[in-house]
């Protein structure tokens, strides 16, 4: 597993692959949003971890359908498949190599964008622990999709609207911790609840990640 | 009878003739094509049944 | 192809041909009784006005908008475990009814709320959990069509039903969460004293009823229509390999 995962963070860095790619979508999302809204800097204090979390969602989303295409392609996933480690592994393994190559760097980019955005000081803390907590379960979702999609040709634009409707209710409470957060209130409920979806998805959703797969190879 | 409808006319006339165009659809669709399926598949059963 | 694969098709295709017309009839005869005595003879309500009458519509789509995305999750089931392939072709068969009702509730909400509340959507938890609904029918309809091989698309729309439907749960208290809602509660419940009163309550069970055998009677229509399709590929299927 640690050397599939090796594997993967090595190619995720070197093919010029979605590494860099996300981050700069976060950037131009976030740049763009006030050239939208207007430079008001109220405005944008009080729409900012919304639209920091809505930015990251959609940064992950750009890269889901590398996680299983490329190996699918190349015949490399017939050989995981047949892999000493089970298929279970390979999905959790994927997901993480998916998160630390997406949903580290945008969690640890985010508090640059919320000076960018006019984010009160009290909230880069929260957003960054509502990120970070929220992220992997945005990796774990994605790698289902991507499972589910990985034997249609041009299978991005379907990938997108399968995930998008199973990442609301990370989305809703991740905002919203990262929301109360910078409002000075307690995060501790969304956060709370963001952390057990995080925890279940992780434990749950890979083995329909590993299912999907296996009904895809067959 | 319409009169009757009072200030909500509009919005009661409206989401009836909505539902129902809906409803009208699906089922028109549904029977569309459970007719195409129907012939197609009567025809390559006919031109199955003739060659054995 | 196994004769098993047929036997039990053709079971159902026997079964069903003989229930449909009755179901549709009976469908018909009570929606148009149900629809009639709401709109003409029901009294107007004290805060609604003749508003009141578009419960009519609305109710029936909503409750068979979830209990369709329900059927489907039981169907799913089945088709996952005992490999019945009507069970899946129904799956497939009522996506598109439920997603029609959905969008009738949607619809007749939005119409009826800009009246009543001033305003054509609010993000309300109900609005915006039937939205989500409807979007998560909308990316099950998509992934059957997008898969080629028949099997294949059962099992990863089965997959996606069961995995969606614990999201969509999730979404639900999610959303109730994010924000305190307009819609009333809900306004039937058999444990509750105070229903709505029977002069609308029972044209409402009569719509109920209607919309239950109207999904139940289109389902049965399309699920016909999905075996004979099966039956088709593999009629050609044969040919091309012969």
């Amino acid at each position: 597993m640690i050397a599939l995962l090796a594997r993967d963070l090595r190619l995720a860095l070197r093919s010029g692959g979605g590494f860099g790619l996300g981050l700069a979508f976060f950037l131009l999302v976030a740049v763009l949003v006030p050239l939208g809204v207007g430079p008001e800097p109220a405005t944008l204090a009080r729409i900012a971890p919304g639209i920091l979390w809505v930015a990251a969602l959609l940064a992950c989303l750009l890269s889901l359908d590398r996680i299983f295409a490329l190996d699918h392609e190349d015949g490399s996933l017939d050989l995981l498949a047949t892999a000493p480690i089970p298929l279970e592994g390979v999905a959790v393994t994927k997901a993480l190599a998916h998160w630390l190559t997406t949903g580290l760097p945008l969690t640890l980019a985010a508090p640059l964008l919320g000076l960018l955005l006019n984010l009160p000081p009290q909230g880069y803390l929260w957003l960054v622990v509502a990120l970070a907590l929220g992220t992997p379960a945005l990796s774990v979702i994605g790698t289902f999709g991507a499972a589910l999609t990985v034997g249609i040709r041009r299978g991005g634009l379907l990938l997108s609207l399968l995930v998008l409707p199973l990442y609301i209710p990370t989305l809703v409470f991740g905002a919203e911790a990262a929301k109360r957060g910078a409002e000075g209130l307690s995060p501790a409920t969304p956060l709370l609840l963001l952390a057990g979806i995080t925890a279940g998805a992780a434990a749950l959703l890979p083995f329909a990640t590993a299912q999907a797969l296996r009904v895809n190879l067959r | 009878m319409i009169a009757a409808l009072g200030k909500y006319a509009g919005a009661v006339l409206w989401s009836y003739a909505a539902s129902i165009a809906l409803i009208l659809a699906l089922v028109g669709l549904s029977l569309w094509r459970a007719a195409k399926v129907r012939r197609a598949l009567q025809a390559v059963e006919n031109r199955q049944a003739r060659d054995e | 192809m196994s004769l098993w694969e047929y036997a039990n098709p053709k079971k159902f295709m026997q079964a069903s041909g003989l229930v449909l017309p009755w179901v549709t009839g009976l469908a018909t005869l009570l929606l148009i009784i149900g629809l009639i005595w709401g709109f003409f003879f029901t009294p107007e309500a004290v805060n609604f006005g003749s508003s009141v009458k578009i419960i009519y519509l609305h109710v029936p789509a909503a409750l068979m908008a979830i209990n369709a995305w329900l059927m489907m999750l039981v169907a799913s089931l089945i088709w996952l475990v005992r490999r019945h392939h009507v069970s899946a072709l129904a799956a497939r068969a009522a996506a598109p009814v439920g997603v029609t009702m959905t969008l009738i509730a949607l619809v007749t909400g939005a119409i009826w709320g800009q009246p009543m509340w001033g305003t054509w959507w609010a993000w309300d938890p109900r609005l915006t959990s039937f939205l989500i609904l409807f979007l998560f029918y909308l990316g099950y309809i998509a992934l059957w069509q997008a898969i080629e091989d028949p099997d294949t698309a059962a099992d990863l729309t089965s997959i996606l039903c069961l995995v969606g439907s614990v999201f969509a749960i999730l979404s639900r208290y999610a959303v109730n969460f994010w924000n305190q809602g307009l819609h009333q509660g809900a306004s039937l419940s058999l444990d509750k004293e105070t229903n709505v009163a029977d002069v609308y309550y029972l044209p409402l069970l009569v719509c109920i009823a209607g919309f239950v055998l109207l999904f139940l009677s289109l389902v049965l229509l399309r699920t016909r229509t999905e075996i004979r399709a099966r039956r088709l590929q593999a009629l050609l299927a044969r040919e091309r390999a012969a």
